[in-house]
């Protein structure tokens, strides 16, 4: 399977998805940590994939979304933003209502 | 050209109402995974940005900034605003 095949299953077949640089426990950078910090705290279930760890996933993810950042979070197989767009919704409780609907 | 002027002249196209970086970058000189790229937030405020999602504002800055990253901007942070928005 390509990876860009491989990123879709993922985001398709798990709801909220965040791509990150480390583990949630072990973040390697800033944005990263926010963005668990942020899902953390809208106490929202989610799949963590370290990009270091595949650099086919860490460049794919890219090409993906169309973002040349991460973190990217996923929620129902879409992109919803990297850490300061989560930071912004989750500011105006966007972020809460999304991760809340079923 | 220092790298904080070449991002405000690259950011040009977007006629930029307000236009602020702040370089974080010698808070995180050395820290691990860095290459030496600065740190920078951004925050623009354009009148182009009106009915834009965040991502697609987002994308608007990237585009002009992409291939600086991640070798001289390491990490930059962006606060996108439309003319009747303000900051946060």
């Amino acid at each position: 399977m390509d990876v860009q095949a491989k990123i879709k299953e993922t985001v398709s077949a798990n709801r909220v998805v965040l791509f990150m640089k480390g583990s949630p426990k072990f973040p390697q950078c800033k944005f990263s940590n926010v963005a668990t910090q942020i899902l953390d705290a809208c106490g929202a279930k989610f799949v963590a994939i370290d990009v270091l760890q595949d650099m086919d996933i860490r460049e794919g993810i890219k090409q993906y979304a169309n973002w040349p950042t991460i973190p990217q979070l996923y929620v129902d197989g879409e992109f919803i933003g990297g850490a300061d767009i989560m930071r912004s919704m989750y500011q105006s409780g966007e972020l809460q209502t999304l991760l809340a609907k079923a | 050209m220092e790298l904080r002027d070449e991002i405000i002249a690259r950011l040009q196209p977007l006629q930029p109402l307000q236009l602020d970086i702040q370089d974080d970058s010698a808070l995180h000189r050395g820290h691990a995974g860095n290459n030496g790229g600065g740190h920078f937030e951004l925050t623009v405020k354009s009148s182009l940005f009106s009915g834009k999602s965040q991502i697609m504002r987002h994308r608007m800055v990237y585009q002009y900034l992409q291939d600086l990253m991640p070798h001289r901007i390491h990490a930059l942070s962006i606060n996108a605003l439309s003319a009747d928005e303000s900051s946060v």
